[in-house]
């Protein structure tokens, strides 16, 4: 059903379509609205679920690691500092193996404290063993839930993910979003049935003390199942197709315009809408120019890359994050993606924008590809106030 | 002991553990309908070493801190699938995990209203990292983090008072227990699990490696802190002091001879007086004293 909404609405209807028994979350800006509009679905009797008013996150994500360890679909979102508060039991839900669906509603991080968009919270915790999906605009967004749950709960998989989407951008942003029905949300996603579950009937321990005769094992088998989940995306991608007539292809990256592109920017979430009106723009005055979004940045679809990139002669990442004191976090997995290749791009120059909510505008866009030249540059900052840095270091 | 079937022997337990004998004591008056939750610390370590578990009940571990979140998960999970009245959940963990670190949950807990018995191993110490002070360490001990020296007598403050900072939650049930007192420990168990919402009970559970004393010399330093008034047992049902046990006070200086903890202590008459003063508070606060 088409419905003019807000992003958070959206992703609230769509988690009550997805029926998850047990919801935790703790406030914090731009989540807040999905996690009211459930409290309130509860409320109204419209959700059958358990709502934990929890005291931290640290608590809403240990409340869902106790719900879904005994056996029942769990959702919490969060955001920026909240995500970090969260951190040791991130890791520790992946560790477990539980199916856990996150969504984060991307923020700053302080300090200087800043409540408006960039990516650098969920991207600090790309090592944590979660799947990282991130959305372009809130039909993604509520699609990418579905398919989350799917992922997750696969036998084959039973790993979290987090569904990333701009934070304001998409959580506040009103678009007309198409809301799958419940039917064809039940033909997509059956009912969660757990491989191991806290029973009295059936006694089981979990979360174990592992020595290093079997610790190392337990990494190399998330290793492995994320190495094997990048077909899977494909699978369940067609699936969904199937039900839901919306192509995704393989979940992995959405090509644009980079057949027969000479410069082709690399980027993530939201601010792909904006590349591709410039790429547009570009094409129209007979410039070879492109885009490659990356949908899921872990596990990173190397060959993806390699195959759409490869005879592309200058590539830009474009970063919504940094990582202080080395390359910018996805710039990094470019290069690693064609090193010692045969193929591969002349050029992988590396942009940082948008950081603390800056906005990336079409301008910021043309500027990236006007710096995308020979000559490579490392995190080089677009959109930068030369006279606030006078300001700090004059005399 | 026999073996029990809900906690099995063979974990690796230094010998004479006082919470291994406590946390068997808890299960066993819980029963099997029970699902456990722990906080990291010396009890999940040697009771679940991977590929052994001493668990015959369903028992999760997560984290250091989370044991009251995640079982507040667990109890909102068995509610959603129509189970939570055929099963009892505990949280459980350390006196550090819970009065320090994970204060905060426990505090949610509680005050969410979840039907959950949380109890509380206290052994006086960060025992799993090597006995280093925490806020229930009492006044005076010497521990790797608050040693004794010239300039120091040990720890210097008093027990945080984690049972009374529960209490004013407003929870239906609230007890002290102790390792040295089985029977009475047993009994407040199964008493707190037959009433509806939080409860929390707080056992004190002799460490011979942390207190330093003979592992055989588990039951009686432990009752010794009972009778000496050092560690007071009661139990309060909806805010009401409804159970206490009662004593003929011995000196404290027999309590802490006993333990290596306060050794540095025996020729310093005037820091006995003032640990004196606090079990002398405590009798006064509970009314503990046995009529002659
Ligand atoms: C966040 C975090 N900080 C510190 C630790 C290290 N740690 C593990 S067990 C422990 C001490 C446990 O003490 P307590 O809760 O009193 O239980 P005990 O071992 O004495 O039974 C500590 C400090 C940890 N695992 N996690
Ligand atoms: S250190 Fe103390 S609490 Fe830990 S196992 Fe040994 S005796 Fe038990």
């Amino acid at each position: 059903m088409k419905e003019f909404v807000e992003g958070s609405h959206a992703i609230a209807e769509i988690i009550k379509a997805t029926a998850p028994g047990v919801i935790s979350a703790y406030p914090i800006t731009p989540q807040t609205h999905i996690v009211e509009d459930l409290a309130q679905m509860v409320a109204n009797k419209e959700l059958n679920s358990q709502f934990v008013n929890v005291e931290s996150e640290h608590s809403a994500a240990s409340v869902v690691l106790g719900g879904s360890a005994t056996g029942v679909r769990v959702y919490t979102a969060t955001s920026s500092q909240g995500l970090f508060y969260m951190q040791e039991v991130v890791f520790n839900i992946a560790g477990m193996r539980l199916p856990v669906v996150m969504t984060c509603a991307n923020r700053a991080i302080s300090a200087p404290i800043n409540i408006w968009n960039d990516q650098q919270d969920s991207i600090s915790l790309r090592d944590a063993g979660w799947f990282q999906i991130y959305a372009e605009d809130n039909q993604e967004v509520v699609d990418f839930h579905l398919i989350a749950y799917r992922l997750a709960e696969d036998k084959r998989v039973m790993l979290p993910v987090m569904v990333c989407m701009d934070g304001f951008i998409l959580t506040h942003g009103m678009e007309t979003v198409d809301i799958p029905e419940q039917e064809k949300v039940n033909k997509f996603l059956p009912a969660y049935k757990p491989l191991y579950k806290l029973d009295t009937a059936e006694p089981i321990s979990m979360g174990l003390l592992a020595d290093p005769d079997y610790y190392m094992e337990t990494r190399f088998a998330i290793q492995e199942t994320m190495k094997e989940s990048v077909g899977y995306l494909s699978e369940i991608s067609k699936e969904f197709n199937a039900v839901f007539g919306r192509d995704y292809q393989d979940l992995l990256v959405e090509e644009y315009q980079t057949k027969d592109a000479e410069k082709v920017i690399v980027a993530m979430g939201s601010v792909c809408g904006t590349i591709k009106e410039v790429v547009d723009e570009q094409r129209a005055k007979g410039k070879k120019v492109g885009l490659l979004r990356i949908i899921t940045y872990r596990p990173f679809p190397y060959a993806r890359v390699y195959e759409a990139l490869k005879n592309v002669p200058k590539v830009a990442v474009l970063d919504k994050a940094v990582s202080l004191g080395a390359y910018a976090p996805i710039a990094v997995e470019m290069k690693a993606a064609f090193y010692g290749k045969k193929k591969g791009p002349k050029v992988v120059s590396s942009f940082v924008a948008g950081l603390g909510g800056r906005d990336i505008t079409l301008e910021s866009i043309h500027e990236v590809f006007r710096r995308l030249t020979v000559k490579e540059v490392n995190s080089d900052f677009i959109d930068l106030k030369p006279e606030l840095l006078k300001e700090e270091y004059g005399e | 002991m026999e073996n029990s079937p809900l906690f099995k022997s063979g974990h690796t337990a230094c010998a004479g553990c006082g919470q291994a004998i406590a946390a068997r004591l808890v299960i066993e008056a819980a029963g099997a309908n029970t699902i456990v939750v722990n906080n990291t610390g010396c009890l999940e370590v040697f009771s679940t070493k991977y590929p052994d578990t001493a668990w015959g009940v369903p028992w999760i571990h997560s984290l250091f801190e989370n044991s009251a979140a995640v079982a507040s998960g667990v109890e909102a999970a068995l509610i959603y699938l129509g189970k939570k009245d055929a099963t009892n959940v505990i949280a459980q963990g350390g006196d550090g995990s819970t009065g320090d670190i994970g204060l905060q949950a426990l505090s949610g807990m509680l005050e969410r209203g979840h039907d959950i018995l949380y109890v509380c191993y206290d052994n006086e110490a960060y025992m799993n990292t090597g006995v280093q002070r925490s806020g229930l360490t009492p006044f005076d001990t010497n521990t790797t983090t608050s040693p004794a020296g010239a300039q120091s007598s040990g720890n210097i403050r008093p027990k945080k008072p984690v049972p009374e900072i529960c209490l004013a939650h407003g929870i239906p049930y609230v007890a002290t227990a102790s390792v040295g007192f089985p029977q009475d420990l047993s009994r407040k168990v199964k008493k707190a699990i037959s009433i509806k919402g939080p409860k929390y009970i707080q056992i004190h559970a002799s460490c011979p490696l942390g207190w330093r004393h003979e592992s055989n010399q588990m039951l009686p330093v432990a009752k010794l802190a009972v009778e000496t008034g050092l560690y007071p047992l009661f139990e309060y049902e909806n805010g009401v002091l409804t159970g206490r046990k009662q004593i003929s006070p011995k000196p404290v200086e027999e309590y802490l001879k006993t333990q290596g903890r306060f050794k540095h202590l025996l020729n310093n008459p005037e820091e006995i007086k003032k640990i004196q003063e606090i079990a002398d508070n405590n009798i006064k606060k509970y009314n503990l004293k046995l009529e002659a």
